[in-house]
């Protein structure tokens, strides 16, 4: 009983959030600041205990899988939510259905624990609708905007029938091997033209999840239409969570098919790189711009899966674990500026910097993490994104993934060049920041700055991997 | 000596400038951390000379290999050698002459002097280590104080300027990490580790492809020919102490890459690529010369002799020749601070007379007999004037390359001479349109050299004639480390 706490604990701590929000919900005792504060401070002691009590085991007849790899991706995860709730306090403060919103963030964020803990396709087919369909709700949230509503419509839609697609290829792989239990489809997997077909089902549906070109049509309008915390929701916490599962699905269920699936990641990586590089480029608003940036940043993380080996997924993780940190400011400097001034175009961030020096500073820092440029942590992380990719051994391939990093840097230099060099008779003025953002984004500026440079958190995590 | 220093100290400046209360302050405290830094590298000069006098025959002195990232066998191995040696010395000079020259910076002046630091740390950086991963770190962590420095404190079409520089070195590092990562793979257990790499011998194959990338990759750093463009625009629209440090360490990465890495690494390769690096340089050398007589505008000028100086650089490595090889070590050390004299005079001049266009100048020597004075110096040693370190170096690049007895060698040769001619010409013309003739009444009041711009020509001037009176200090530095390089490169079959 003790063991079932333990390995269960991640969820089991999400649920009892979710529970006390709820409580405070019906009793309407508190007002909204303060229960933002009582959120980021349970989020805040969630976050932490990830890392205590942490035991490997599995659950519910082998559905249920929990490792110490694991446990630091739910952190990760954790420690992303956290981070909004510090982040978006500028916009989510007055907000009256706040603790509905947060309810919503965290059961989506249960789902996504049980599914990247999954061990079955019937378990990890319902944590992925539980991980989407509040997703969907948050996007809705912005009640009074027309625009909010219809990036929900656009969500559940395309959710709905990447889900069909999954299920049926779900359904045709219990069909050819009889079996759903990760453990078992390996070695019932023969290479024959349904399991490809199979194949192609089961990464369609991830291929929407992550937004991949040509499945990633949704993912600018949401991004645009939604409130901005849900965006940056979906771009690192539901990617990220994504990815992770996306590599086991890979590398242990499909593993006797790795040629076919090595294949496909190139292809589409190629794909997704340059759609998402040359969209990103001609963007005016910075959400949609930010959208086309994290479809970019999504190719560059197949670059390592396709790698297929340890490497891989560690250095997917060590990615996500930056990702978290460098679009997460960026989001959160856009946020602050579009609560106050109501300003989303890259136009009207000419001049920031001789109004909001520190604001311009940790998003020129965000953005240049973004683009992979030293010191900042992003380079770090790209680059072994991919040395990982290089360990196949295909150098036409991975020049073209470098090249594309100067394409992404070309885009990433225009914000910056908006914010310190162009001239600007009326710039954004200065901007009051609530102590929460402001230690969101000093965390978040730190994280960009350490994380690279302190070379043990890579090799802790290439030690979980193993 | 401890090499961390080296770069402890000016992370440790920046960081005192951000602290720092008021522009007077930070200005000080940028002066007395590069000053420092310029003691710092006589001192690891002295101690060199100490280790060598005393019969250390290793490759690398002063080595030390701390951990980083061992999952990817990635260690933070530093230690130099002569030429490293003789780059570091380069770098505290004009880092020096620079803090000096931009006293007058009013416009964020915390800023501009935290970046410039941030410059040097990469250049530092980048010249002590022994890593391949920790080279192209310092290589790339300098794009963003040039990118910021040019397009935040720049003059004329400053952002084009510095988005094109940007974008074609960040393109020159994508190909020297594809080169990079050839390279780790090529090594049985997976190594970035210069050492490590240098003592096996890398498949004919892969060095076929990764010394190409390499070496292009690094030679957009030094203008290589086609790749040169971005350094007219960038030269011009930067800030004076930012040409400077662009042209004078800048530009040197490239060239130390192309030597330590590419050539040393790969000698196969760098043999059979060799006419093509001379072919490619000789134009630029030519090509560089030819389009500094069409420029009006004085940093225009300075930035094609640049290509064309730089070219010099390729060229002796081309030749793989022991003494061409020293030549062109000495002339990266020549050049950088040559060309950073001749910046920070342009600078000077531009400050007072708000023109960098020769024919609306005259007869400056009236007026401001040390900056003039200066200019025709810098000018002297850029065409190769003997006494000053200019001559020193190309001499020493045409006596390596006419060892070669073959006759492309030698025509390839005579036509890097045939430039010197050309490089008379236009500097001649420019220095005496500027400095002599009829004195324009509106510049009539203007006044001369102050103390910090007196300070900072005096800094380089000391160095060019260090070099060009007695260039045997420097030979003796960097000989025994281009003997190593050539004897891997006469190991070849």
């Amino acid at each position: 009983m003790n063991e079932f706490f333990s390995i269960l604990k991640p969820e089991l701590l999400i649920t009892a959030i979710i529970f006390i929000l709820l409580f405070v919900k019906i009793t309407k005792t508190m007002k909204t600041s303060a229960l933002l504060l009582l959120i980021q401070g349970l989020l805040l002691l969630n976050f932490v205990g990830g890392f205590f009590f942490n035991t490997e085991g599995n659950l519910f007849g082998d559905m249920y899988f929990s490792n110490h790899l694991l446990m630091m991706q739910k952190s990760i995860l954790n420690l992303a939510v956290f981070l909004i709730s510090l982040l978006f306090a500028n916009c989510l403060r007055h907000h009256e259905h706040l603790p509905e919103y947060f309810i919503l963030m965290l059961s989506a964020l249960l789902g996504m624990f049980f599914m990247i803990s999954s061990q079955n396709m019937l378990m990890f087919y319902l944590s992925l609708e539980l991980a989407t369909i509040p997703v969907a709700a948050m996007a809705n949230f912005d009640l009074e905007k027309k625009a909010s509503s219809e990036a929900a419509m656009k969500m559940i839609l395309s959710s709905a029938f990447s889900s069909g697609i999954l299920l049926f290829g779900i359904s045709m792989l219990y069909g050819a091997t009889g079996t759903i239990s990760f453990n078992e489809i390996p070695f019932a997997l023969d290479g024959s033209v349904l399991n490809i077909l199979i194949l192609v089902f089961i990464f369609t549906a991830f291929a929407f999840k992550l937004s991949i070109v040509p499945f990633h049509l949704w993912t600018a309008d949401v991004y645009e239409g939604a409130p901005m915390a849900t965006s940056a929701f979906l771009s690192v916490v539901s990617k990220g969570s994504v990815a992770f599962i996306f590599i086991t699905m890979l590398y242990k269920v499909f593993q006797p098919m790795s040629e076919t699936w090595y294949n496909m990641l190139i292809i589409l990586s190629i794909a997704t790189m340059v759609i998402g590089n040359l969209f990103a480029m001609r963007q005016q608003n910075i959400k949609r711009f930010l959208a086309f940036s994290s479809i970019a940043q999504v190719g560059f993380i197949m670059v390592a899966i396709s790698s297929g080996s340890a490497k891989g997924i560690s250095s997917v993780v060590y990615f996500v674990l930056i990702y978290v940190f460098s679009n997460l400011a960026a989001f959160g400097v856009a946020s602050v500026i579009a609560t106050q001034s109501g300003k989303e175009r890259i136009d009207a961030y000419k001049g920031l910097y001789k109004t909001n020096p520190f604001l311009s500073w940790v998003l020129a820092l965000a953005l240049f993490s973004l683009a992979g440029i030293p010191p900042t942590a992003g380079f770090f992380g790209k680059l072994f994104l991919i040395s990982a990719g290089a360990f196949k051994a295909n150098y036409g391939y991975i020049a073209f993934v470098a090249l594309n990093m100067i394409v992404s840097l070309y885009y990433y230099l225009v914000i910056v060049r908006a914010m310190f060099m162009d001239r600007n008779e009326q710039p954004i003025e200065k901007i009051h920041l609530h102590p929460a953002n402001k230690i969101g984004l000093i965390i978040c500026a730190g994280g960009i700055v350490c994380i690279g440079l302190i070379s043990w958190i890579f090799d802790h995590i290439q030690s979980l991997v193993g | 000596m401890n090499l961390t220093y080296l770069i402890l100290l000016p992370l440790f400046t920046a960081a005192l400038v951000l602290l720092a209360r008021n522009a007077s302050q930070v200005k000080v405290i940028s002066l007395l951390g590069s000053v420092a830094q310029l003691i710092l590298s006589v001192g690891l000069y002295v101690a060199y000379r100490k280790e060598m006098v005393a019969g250390n025959t290793a490759q690398m002195f002063f080595e030390a290999d701390y951990k980083w990232f061992p999952a990817w066998n990635i260690g933070f191995h530093i230690g130099v050698d002569g030429i490293s040696v003789a780059m570091i010395l380069l770098t505290a000079f004009v880092v020096v002459a620079g803090v000096l020259v931009s006293w007058n910076v009013s416009k964020m002046t915390k800023e501009f002097y935290f970046l410039l630091i941030l410059l040097s740390l990469g250049a530092y950086g980048f010249f002590i280590s022994l890593d391949l991963f920790v080279l192209f770190f310092f290589l790339e962590i300098a794009v963003i104080p040039k990118y910021l420095l040019i397009g935040v404190w720049g003059s004329g079409k400053k952002e084009y300027s510095a988005n094109k520089l940007a974008l074609m070195l960040m393109g020159g590092s994508a190909l020297v990490l594809v080169g990079l990562l050839g390279l780790y793979f090529s090594y049985a257990g997976h190594s970035f580790d210069l050492m490590k790499l240098s003592s096996i011998h890398i498949p004919i194959q892969i060095q076929k492809i990764c010394f190409p990338l390499l070496f292009v990759g690094f030679g957009v750093f030094t203008a290589i020919f086609p790749f040169h463009t971005w350094v007219p625009d960038g030269h011009s629209s930067a800030p004076t102490a930012g040409s400077m440090f662009l042209a004078g360490i800048s530009m040197k990465l490239g060239g130390y890459g192309c030597l330590r890495v590419a050539t040393f690494l790969m000698p196969d390769a760098a043999k059979e690529y060799a006419t093509i690096i001379i072919i490619l340089s000789s134009i630029a050398i030519i090509y560089g010369a030819f389009a500094t007589m069409m420029q009006k505008d004085l940093k225009y000028i300075n930035a094609y002799s640049s290509v064309s100086h730089c070219g010099f650089v390729l060229l002796g490595i081309g030749m793989l020749t022991q003494t061409a090889l020293t030549g062109a070590v000495m002339q990266m050390v020549s050049h950088g601070l040559m060309t950073a004299l001749f910046f920070a005079v342009i600078g000077m001049i531009y400050e007072r007379t708000h023109t960098r266009m020769v024919q609306e100048m005259g007869g400056l020597l009236k007026v401001m007999p040390f900056i003039a004075t200066t200019l025709f110096i810098v000018g002297l040693c850029s065409l190769g004037l003997p006494g000053l370190s200019g001559f020193v170096a190309e001499m020493t690049i045409f006596v390596g390359s006419w060892s070669h007895p073959d006759n492309f060698h030698r025509i390839a040769t005579i036509i890097a001479c045939m430039s010197i001619v050309v490089t008379a010409v236009y500097i001649l013309r420019a220095i005496g349109q500027t400095a002599m003739g009829p004195l324009k009444e509106e510049y009539s009041t203007l006044t001369d050299a102050k103390w910090n711009e007196k300070a900072a020509v005096i800094v380089l001037l000391a160095g060019i004639l260090a070099i060009g009176i007695a260039p045997g200090w420097l030979n003796d530095l960097v000989r025994p480390a281009t003997e190593i390089i050539t004897q891997k490169i006469g190991a070849v079959k």
